[in-house]
């Protein structure tokens, strides 16, 4: 099993077929996404690796986080998150992942964020219709109605459907085709949308539920480490903590 | 937008029109649209002649609504400007109206839905060239038809 990679949602556009059909793309920036610390099957008791991606100013790094970024050299990240892998797909601290890391046509799937709407009723929450406008309703034409039945049952049933929290939680989208991806500018064009409002952090994973294609790099599509822009950066940072 | 999505808009309009131009044109104006339809497995052009009653500006993502009565009743056909199907835009000629979006003629019929002819400005100017060609190469085709018939 492949790690995944972290990478910001930009937004959406389109691209048009040669058959003239609109493909409904989501850009996603695989920025700086570098391993930040490995988990590995004796220290940890299972193998994993953390990633982290963006760049996060280090006077606003808390500095635990910042001697952890340092301790694997890499520069202050944005957002970490951490991959389950299988043993021999590891990697090493300080190895950035590109877009080449999925190869287009393939599968993945995308964790966000959703977009918070805040406390909403049942009507834009769940779709429910509401009460009439008129035949005696009175101030309560948005309100959800009955929740349950009489003495018997005598209780709401747990998972009844009622206003509270809309957004603002973690949902995967799955089975989403990998379009096109752009290795000079890190880019992964997703077909479809994935959950999160723009310039938020989202998971790419390969897709559980479709085979994984042959060509795709294992274990890792890394980035040239020549390219690499701010691997100097971080032990300058240790040196500043000291 | 995201200067990076703007980018990619921009290289994918460029990709597109790469070997055709679209012409300026707005709502109001008459268009022929060369749409690329499939039969089978033949392709050919089909055009649709019409007013263009609005259009919508967004990048990549534009498109304009063209009206036309056709038997008698009104057909409406929206175009994504970018549209690889479109095979090209003629501009047939430039309507004087004074909205962005003309989705009243759609309660208008005959004379009351015509629309007068742009005479002045620089549209003017070009429409009239413009005319000249058009009525160059029908008065052409005539001849030939006749010639043919006679």
């Amino acid at each position: 099993m492949r790690t995944g990679v972290l990478a910001k949602k930009l937004g959406m556009t389109r691209i048009f077929t040669e058959e003239g059909q609109h493909v409904p793309v989501t850009v996603l920036h695989v920025d700086g996404c570098q391993v930040v610390a490995v988990r590995t099957e004796e220290k940890d008791g299972y193998s994993a690796v953390q990633l982290g991606v963006g760049k996060a100013k280090a006077k606003n790094v808390p500095k635990p986080m910042r001697e952890h970024f340092a301790k694997a050299k890499v520069a202050p990240k944005a957002n970490v998150g951490e991959f389950r892998v299988s043993g021999d797909a590891l990697l090493e601290p300080g190895q950035e992942l590109s877009a080449s890391h999925f190869v287009p046509g393939q599968f993945v799937d995308a964790s966000g964020i959703t977009i918070g709407r805040g406390f909403q009723g049942a009507i834009k929450r769940h779709n429910f219709g509401g009460q009439r406008a008129s035949h005696g309703v009175s101030a309560v034409h948005r309100s959800m109605g009955s929740t349950g039945q009489m003495q018997d049952p005598g209780k709401v049933f747990k998972g009844k459907k009622m206003p509270g929290q809309m957004g603002n939680r973690k949902v995967t989208t799955q089975n989403l085709k990998v379009v096109s991806i752009d290795e000079e500018r890190n880019l992964l064009l997703v077909r479809g949308n994935i959950p999160g409002h723009d310039g938020s952090w989202v998971r790419i994973t390969d897709a559980i539920k479709r085979q994984l294609p042959e060509n795709a790099p294992f274990p890792a599509g890394l980035r040239a480490a020549a390219e690499s822009p701010d691997g100097d950066a971080a032990p300058a940072e240790e040196k500043k903590d000291q | 937008m995201n200067p990076i999505i703007q980018e990619l808009d921009k290289a994918e309009m460029n990709r597109l029109t790469e070997d055709k131009t679209i012409p300026k044109f707005s709502a109001g104006d008459t268009v022929r649209v060369n749409v690329k339809v499939v039969e089978g497995n033949r392709e050919r052009v089909q055009a649709f002649d019409g007013v263009v009653i609005a259009r919508k500006n967004n990048g990549i993502s534009s498109s304009f609504t063209v009206r036309k009565i056709s038997y008698g009743e009104g057909v409406e056909r929206i175009f994504p400007l970018y549209s690889p199907r479109i095979d090209s835009i003629q501009l047939l000629r430039r309507g004087d109206v004074r909205r962005a979006k003309l989705y009243y003629l759609r309660g208008l019929r005959g004379k009351a839905a015509r629309i007068a002819e742009k005479t002045t400005g620089e549209a003017a100017k070009d429409a009239a060239s413009d005319r000249k060609e058009a009525a160059a190469v029908k008065a052409k085709a005539r001849a030939k038809d006749v010639a043919a018939k006679g």
